[in-house]
């Protein structure tokens, strides 16, 4: 510890800390531009000079390590000179006019010109104006109030990794640019409006449609992502403004996706649902709460009566609160229902009796960034859980090795020591590769169940390079990620993942889809398994089972099927002959119209109180943000109203945090034990077909709420529809890049621009789901054909 | 006269290999190879020679030097900056030009005695010339096997290349040029760590400037006592003053440390048309202008001039005759510096240009009573403020400027015209 002295006040500090970071957690606050506590020292703004005794300058506090009996003053006349000096400067060529910047009100540099600036400037000169450049849907630039600091370039190659924006020119003509004017395609560069300490670089969506000072500021978890990120939610008169990250060291730092940020913009959408409906004789009409409830219930109830209680279905998002999961698995298993299911885009359920208790994170994300060796199979990280990818960045710059085995040859944002792009049917023998190099390396004999499988299996130097440092280098972590959880031989990845964890000393995670795929399991929002994981009496068929073998009524809560599903076309037949189909939904849809029976309109995640569990199994509570219009009500309580309709017992809570707190309750009296598994799922063999669909979620089409986000929809960073295809393929298939082909899938066609890219391997083409004009085609990784 | 520096000038062709050894030159190197010279002992030969640092800030050489022998194994770097850009000064091209094997000999040594493993020269992006010599000479003292692995077949081995800048004036500060070095901006980097601690690719580096490196031989041949009492103490040996302006013989002249003004001048012919001198700037354009009483009193070494209220800077001697208007001359200077500055922190990206345009409009009949303290007020309020010294290089000829010559600004504010006509 060195010992030192700021403003007369004895402190002690870590050798190495800056007089900043000293100050800062004394609480001595040095005004400052281009410090950050997250970026690298720039000391170019000068705005933190303080003096030290001894020293004959005065010195940037941010870039002046502490040393032994160290004498600071912050606030001595030769500091304050230099800060006001700096000050000056840093006005005269700034445009003055704070009532018209968006930034005004809550800028860094008028906060601060308050305290160090004059009332009156002695610049007489002609001020510097400096040309804006469009970075796209997201972000204003009004590159004449740039100050230069450089956070926004910092963030983007050290934070980001994706070096977008750089300084041009030299001097006062000096220009943060993007060199080649073209709009930002990082999926966090939302970050860089916070970041930005003055109006030069704002939120275009929320510019000027508010000032700070009308602003409420209200607590949420982000609903995007399996990581929970916190945010700060600024609203005005009950309407969402815009979002911005609350700090939260253990999940998302300071930082913030653009998906997460912007996502708001679709809360206005035109299709909102203000109204109860039902459809009568093939015609809708709004009607009470009263009247729709009892309505549905009955209708509920009838089928279950008449056709059987397997002949109803419930499907719930992913993103639903665990207040919603949890009543709503126990309204339809108080009906009598059990098959209840949130996996929307799984196909492969073989393993679920071993699935642990919630899939999710072994490893806290916080200690990502201490991993040594990572194997990522299956997941398009950045786009899937962009802050995630941004902690995998940090290992890898503190030297860990990361590695992949992916269909596509997803852009990262960090270094790939190998990756293997494989066609996606591949997926499992790449996996099994790296297990057999270890084996072999070990000479350990390979478990029964696939030492057959094992046998054909070449091992390239690339698996054992793999399989050597997952082993060597610890700790040591499998992600996988969407693409590995919708795959046809999910069960086969994950158990292989497991085996390769067991033979390496690796951690297995999951990445999840949506906010709450954990708080969906613990809610018993799964068809084998009740709250907590309970065993039930009834067992409940998967989502999968449910449309491939159509029932008779079906529950939707806050699913938009033919979007949302793994499998639209069959999911659209089974509504269609469906008797009843209840969507409670924040959207009145012509799809939901056609196929619907009833439609009740919930509230979106800004406007209920409840609790997201993130894939690190951290349960986060929030309140509602913002009231939801008159007639549109919290999911949870029409569930609770449906459950008392339904007179069902326990179901008289009056808060939403009753139904947490009851589900903590069980959590605490009861632990699953899941037998362990003996003989893993483990299956390599696989249908080839000639030409074969990849189907991902492209990250601003994963629920409804940001396929709304219009801002979100236009971003550079988004992958627009279309057949995603390989130059080799689109000579084969004698198509044309930028023209129009038809894709057909199971006796469906649907026509689409047909898009040049790469990174997709031979024999296979990306057609993303999500789309509206994808929501005719069939399975995620089935057969098609394309032609002209 | 005695040359160091200089000491071929007398050939027809004084940048071939032939020439320099002619005049004893890499035989130093040979020495020093063969009896594996203790390192110590050459850093204290140069300490005792009292040379000091020939790009400007006169740092004795031989500490320098010494904060190297001490940092950790690994790559080591030592750098030559023949960045030359300080206007008035043009001393460095021609050591570049004719004598390009003195450096090279001296940078071996400089790598020799700090532990380096490689070496660079940063020339000048403009020096197409020079650049072709030194790149000629290196190939010819590669192929003598004077550079490059296991050295005369000492076991010592060092790699230096050249390389080119692009025609900015910043990368000739010391850090800087490291950016540049590495491909990145010219923009120099916050001191500490300083380069002997982190420099090039992160690793202990020294930067030292041409005639600095190339005096190094001649001080090893012929002792430090000899070098320095070429000059006067503390301040050791030849220096190369680049005479411009209003002489009637403009040029480099390589004379030694401590030589009176009156005497420089006389070497360079005088004042043009027997011109009454106004006033000299003794060290390169960022340096602070001496009035004629002044500098005809002085002595031309680090001391003296730190003493008569200047520095000796690169030793640039821009000579200026009653003819000259000082707004004017003024005005040229801060232009330079604007244009210059790298911008990357704020006093002298927005104060470089507040001074030229202050200075412009006086220039243009448009002053005002106000500019002048405002002009000494900016330019205080850059001064010690920045990263890097080109802060201070922008504001002293403002600060020394107003001291000296403030009623030649205030006539021009006044009357809307030069007093010099």
């Amino acid at each position: 510890m060195i010992e030192l002295e700021i403003d007369g006040k004895k402190v002690e500090a870590e050798p190495g800390n800056m007089i900043i970071q000293v100050a800062d957690a004394m609480g001595v606050y040095i005004p400052r531009f281009c410090y950050h506590k997250k970026l690298s020292i720039a000391a170019n703004c000068r705005m933190c000079l303080v003096e030290v005794e001894k020293i004959g300058k005065p010195v940037p506090a941010c870039a002046t390590p502490i040393s032994q009996g160290m004498r600071v003053f912050t606030k001595s006349e030769k500091a304050l000179a230099a800060q006001r000096a700096v000050m000056e400067f840093l006005l005269i060529n700034h445009p003055l006019d704070c009532p018209i910047c968006d930034q005004g009100g809550e800028c860094e540099l008028q906060d601060l010109a308050l305290g160090y600036g004059d009332d009156l400037s002695r610049y007489t000169e002609g001020k510097r104006a400096v040309d804006d450049e469009n970075l796209g849907s997201l972000i204003a630039t009004d590159m004449t109030r740039c100050i230069h600091c450089t956070r926004c370039v910092r963030f983007g190659t050290e934070v980001a990794g994706m070096r977008e924006l750089g300084t041009v020119w030299r001097g006062e003509h000096m220009e943060i640019k993007t060199f080649v004017g073209k709009s930002l395609t990082s999926e966090v560069s939302g970050n860089i409006i916070d970041l930005c300490p003055v109006g030069a670089l704002t939120s275009k969506p929320y510019r000027y449609t508010a000032r700070a000072w009308e602003l409420q500021q209200r607590y949420t978890i982000a609903p995007h992502d399996c990581l929970g990120s916190h945010l700060n939610v600024h609203v005005r008169r009950n309407e969402v403004m815009r979002v911005v990250p609350r700090e939260s060291e253990a999940i998302n730092e300071t930082w913030l996706s653009d998906r997460d940020r912007f996502s708001y913009t679709g809360l206005k959408s035109e299709d909102r649902l203000n109204q109860p409906m039902i459809k009568q004789s093939g015609h809708w009409q709004s009607v009470s709460w009263e009247v729709a409830l009892e309505y549905m219930l009955e209708a509920l109830k009838k089928v279950i009566a008449v056709q059987g209680p397997e002949q109803a279905a419930g499907i719930i998002s992913p993103s639903a609160t665990l207040e919603e999961s949890y009543l709503f698995q126990r309204l339809l298993r108080g009906l009598g229902c059990p098959n209840i299911d949130h996996r929307l885009r799984q196909i492969d359920f073989a393993d679920q009796d071993s699935m642990p208790l919630y899939p999710g994170l072994k490893v806290k994300i916080a200690d990502l960034e201490q991993q040594r060796a990572v194997l990522i199979i299956g997941a398009n990280v950045r786009q899937e859980q962009p802050l995630l990818a941004l902690r995998l960045r940090k290992a890898n710059l503190k030297g860990a090795q990361i590695f992949c085995i992916n269909p596509i040859d997803y852009q990262v944002n960090f270094n790939l020591n190998q990756k293997l792009i494989c066609h996606p049917t591949l997926l499992p023998e790449m996996l099994a590769g790296i297990i057999k190099a270890i084996l072999v390396k070990q000479a350990i004999e390979a478990p029964t169940t696939i030492a057959e499988q094992l046998k054909s299996i070449q091992v390239t130097e690339q698996q054992q390079a793999i399989a050597e440092a997952l082993s060597v280098n610890q700790p040591s972590t499998i992600l996988l990620g969407a693409i590995a959880q919708q795959h046809p031989q999910a069960a086969t990845l994950r158990s292989l993942a497991s085996l390769l964890a067991e033979l390496t000393g690796a951690s297995v995670n999951l990445l999840t889809e949506g906010a709450n795929t954990a708080g969906a399991w613990l809610a018993g929002a799964v068809p084998h398994r009740g709250a907590v994981g309970l065993t039930q009496d009834k067992l409940g068929q998967t989502i999968a089972e449910l449309f491939a073998e159509p029932r008779k009524a079906y529950v939707l809560f806050n699913v938009e099927p033919a979007q949302d599903c793994a499998n639209p076309k069959q999911v659209t037949k089974a509504l269609q002959q469906a008797d009843l189909v209840v969507a409670l939904t924040p959207y009145n849809t012509p799809y939901l119209q056609q196929h619907a029976d009833v439609l009740l309109p919930i509230a979106h995640h800004a406007e209920t109180s409840g609790t997201y569990v993130n894939a690190e199994g951290e349960w986060q509570s929030f309140a509602a943000v913002v009231s939801a219009p008159e007639q549109v009500k919290p999911g949870w309580k029409v569930l609770r109203v449906l459950g008392n309709l339904a007179d069902l017992a326990d179901f008289n809570y009056t808060a939403s945090t009753e139904i947490r707190d009851e589900l903590q309750g069980m959590l605490a009296n009861h632990s699953l034990k899941v037998a362990k598994q003996v003989q893993p799922r483990i299956n390599l063999a696989y249908t080839k077909h000639p030409l074969t669909r990849i189907t991902e979620w492209p990250m601003y089409r994963v629920d409804g709420l940001v396929r709304r986000a219009l801002p979100l929809q236009q971003a550079a960073s988004h992958d627009s529809v279309g057949i995603r295809i390989n130059s080799k393929m689109i000579e084969q298939l004698q198509l044309a890049a930028g023209g129009l082909a038809t894709v057909e899938q199971a006796g469906e066609s649907v026509t689409l621009p047909v898009i040049l890219d790469e990174r997709i391997p031979q024999g296979c083409a990306l057609i993303a789901g999500g789309f509206a004009e994808t929501e005719v085609l069939a399975e995620s990784f089935g057969a098609i054909t394309i032609h002209v | 006269m005695t040359n160091v520096c200089y000491r071929t000038l007398q050939f027809d062709e004084p940048w071939t290999l032939e020439a320099y050894e002619s005049v004893g030159g890499y035989q130093v190197l040979r020495r020093i190879m063969q009896e594996k010279t203790p390192c110590d002992q050459i850093i204290n030969e140069l300490k005792e020679a009292s040379l000091r640092g020939r790009g400007g800030a006169g740092f004795p050489t031989g500490v320098k030097w010494s904060f190297m022998t001490s940092a950790s194994q690994g790559a080591k770097y030592v750098v030559c900056n023949a960045d030359e850009s300080e206007p008035g000064t043009c001393k460095d091209r021609d050591i570049l030009r004719y004598n390009p094997h003195q450096l090279i000999e001296g940078m071996i040594i400089a790598g020799y005695a700090m532990g380096c493993t490689s070496g660079y020269i940063y020339i000048r992006g403009e020096f197409t010339e020079p650049f072709a010599r030194v790149e000629t000479a290196l190939q010819q003292a590669k192929a003598a096997g004077l550079v490059g692995s296991n050295i005369l077949e000492s076991g010592f081995d060092f790699q230096l290349e050249t390389a080119i800048g692009a025609g900015a004036y910043i990368c000739g500060e010391e850090t800087a040029l490291l950016n540049s070095l590495e491909g990145k901006k010219g923009f120099p980097r916050f001191k500490p760590p300083f380069p002997a601690n982190v420099g090039l690719y992160g690793r202990p580096t020294t930067v030292n400037n041409v005639e600095t490196l190339a005096s190094v031989p001649v001080i090893l041949e012929k002792g430090a006592k000899w070098f320095l009492e070429l000059g006067k103490p503390n301040n050791g040996g030849t220096k190369i003053f680049s005479v411009t302006g209003h002489v009637n013989k403009p040029g480099n002249y390589e004379v030694p440390l401590g030589i009176p003004f009156k005497e420089l001048l006389e070497l360079a012919g005088g004042v043009r048309n027997g011109n009454k001198l106004k006033a000299v700037i003794p060290g390169g354009s960022s340096m602070p202008v001496l009035p004629a009483e002044i500098i005809m009193e002085t002595d031309m070494d680090y001391d003296s001039l730190m003493k008569a209220g200047s520095m000796l800077g690169t030793a640039a001697v821009i000579v200026m005759d009653e003819t000259t208007c000082m707004v004017k001359a003024l005005e040229c200077i801060s232009k330079f510096y604007m244009e210059e500055s790298c911008g990357q922190c704020t006093p002298c990206r927005e104060g470089t240009g507040w001074l030229h345009r202050v200075i412009h409009r006086i220039e243009n009949g448009q002053g005002k009573p106000e500019d002048l303290d405002n002009l000494v007020r900016v330019a205080k309020n850059i001064e010690g403020r920045t990263i890097c010294a080109l802060g201070e290089a922008a504001a002293w000829p403002v600060g020394a400027f107003m001291k000296h010559f403030r009623d030649e600004f205030a006539y021009h504010i006044q009357h809307k015209k030069c007093l010099v006509g």
